[in-house]
């Protein structure tokens, strides 16, 4: 076969295209999501959450959370002034799934706190997993492969949000996935959907157009034991200093 | 110096080499191909996580066909209440939108959980004593869910048979 310098160059491109192709795989099994293109975080407005415990129950349905466990929980604090001194109550009945019965104490600041795994970028719990079965994906979520999982216990105890438990049937250790599932498919996640105002809200912050990058510039957003410099990417847009 | 009986040196050499060997051989067999693909996890993981069924369709996917349903919420407070918030995990719905169908809703259990009224909730936020509010009426007499505010035409247009006026936001919290 003869082929001139020039047919040579022409041909490369082409050849180049189908390579890639080839690389690629079958467009329909490869799907459109890139990790590389995403870094999921969560943000909280306390000021909106009205402790109604939706994202509780949706969590529970979407995930399959057996009773008694919370991947996501509500807290509400109570914080009154006992003897001159600021005391501190918690309390969170069934993870808030059936919302909080009212309590008229004059002079307590209340309010809720819902909370859920901080997805942590460096994260205490991925650390001390002996196999490699949890992990922060590329895209910013901690997970559990569950095929992996002992059920040792350990990430349980590493997590300083408590955020963890162990299956009781399956006995491997399991927390919010964020909805990986969901979010992976151009959903939000079970809690954000079901949020009746908008208190939960996914970010994406790797994102230009996603308006948490607005929001974090025009509030003073924390998370939750910053002293850990575990990089939570769970952000409370008015959170109380006195929330642990 | 030379060394004499050097043999079991190069026997032990012989064992070292076979269990490296087998070593090597076994953790090749035993490691997932896909361990170490973006770290020390095993990638395929990440595949068996997202192959999870979804149960809520998401709002979207609700709209797409009641188109009817969003023109009246975008006209009142509930516009950024989605629909399955309410009406429940509706993904099978969805898919066989014949073959499922929805349960109808209580409202007199289903507004209160955001509507009763607590003292931890934001001020903002509406809330009512419901036992003082609507004297045992059910909320949907008065309210229409999908845009819940009571527009006094409607009550006069359909005053006949149905809705009784609201006790007057008796019990309401602000």
């Amino acid at each position: 076969m003869n082929i001139t310098r020039r047919h040579f160059l022409v041909l490369l491109p082409a050849a180049a295209l189908a390579w890639e192709h080839v690389l690629a795989g079958t467009p329909e099994l490869s799907s459109n999501y890139n990790t590389s293109d995403h870094w999921w975080g969560m943000l909280v407005d306390i000021e909106k959450c009205i402790g109604c415990g939706s994202c509780v129950r949706a969590c529970a349905k979407e995930n399959n959370v057996p009773d008694g466990y919370y991947r996501t929980w509500i807290e509400r604090y109570r914080i009154k002034e006992v003897n001159g001194l600021e005391t501190l109550e918690v309390d969170s009945p069934d993870g808030g799934k059936n919302g909080f019965p009212s309590s008229d104490e004059p002079g307590v600041k209340q309010f809720f706190v819902p909370k859920m795994c901080n997805h942590c970028a460096d994260s205490p719990c991925t650390q001390v997993c002996p196999v490699g079965a949890t992990f922060v994906s590329p895209d910013g979520v901690v997970l559990i492969d569950e095929k992996y999982c002992l059920g040792c216990r350990y990430c349980i105890q590493a997590c300083p949000y408590g955020c963890r438990f162990l299956h009781p049937e399956k006995n491997v250790a399991q927390k919010c996935t964020l909805c990986y599932h969901r979010i992976t498919q151009g959903l939000t996640t079970a809690c954000c959907e079901n949020c009746p105002t908008g208190a939960r809200q996914l970010a994406d912050l790797k994102n230009p157009k996603d308006p948490i990058h607005e929001f974090l510039r025009t509030h003073k957003v924390q998370v939750l034991k910053p002293h850990l410099a575990t990089q939570a990417k769970l952000y409370y847009n008015g959170l109380d200093g006195a929330v642990r | 110096m030379k060394f004499k009986d050097a043999t079991h040196l190069f026997r032990l050499a012989g064992v070292f080499a076979a269990g490296l060997l087998l070593f090597v051989a076994l953790r090749s067999f035993l490691v997932p191909k896909s361990f170490g693909q973006y770290g020390h996890f095993r990638g395929d993981a990440l595949a068996d996580i997202k192959a999870q069924p979804v149960h809520y369709a998401g709002h979207e996917a609700c709209e797409s066909c009641h188109s009817d349903v969003l023109d009246q919420k975008v006209k009142g407070k509930h516009v950024r209440v989605n629909c399955e918030a309410c009406h429940g995990p509706l993904a099978t719905h969805a898919e066989d939108p014949g073959g499922i169908t929805p349960e109808k809703l209580d409202t007199a259990k289903l507004c209160v959980r955001c509507h009763e009224a607590n003292t931890a909730k934001p001020k903002w936020f509406p809330q009512v004593v419901s036992a003082d509010h609507s004297a045992g009426l059910a909320c949907n007499e008065c309210h229409q869910p999908h845009n819940p505010v009571i527009v006094a035409e409607e009550k006069t247009a359909s005053a006949g048979e149905g809705p009784k006026p609201a006790p007057a936001n008796k019990g309401a919290k602000k």
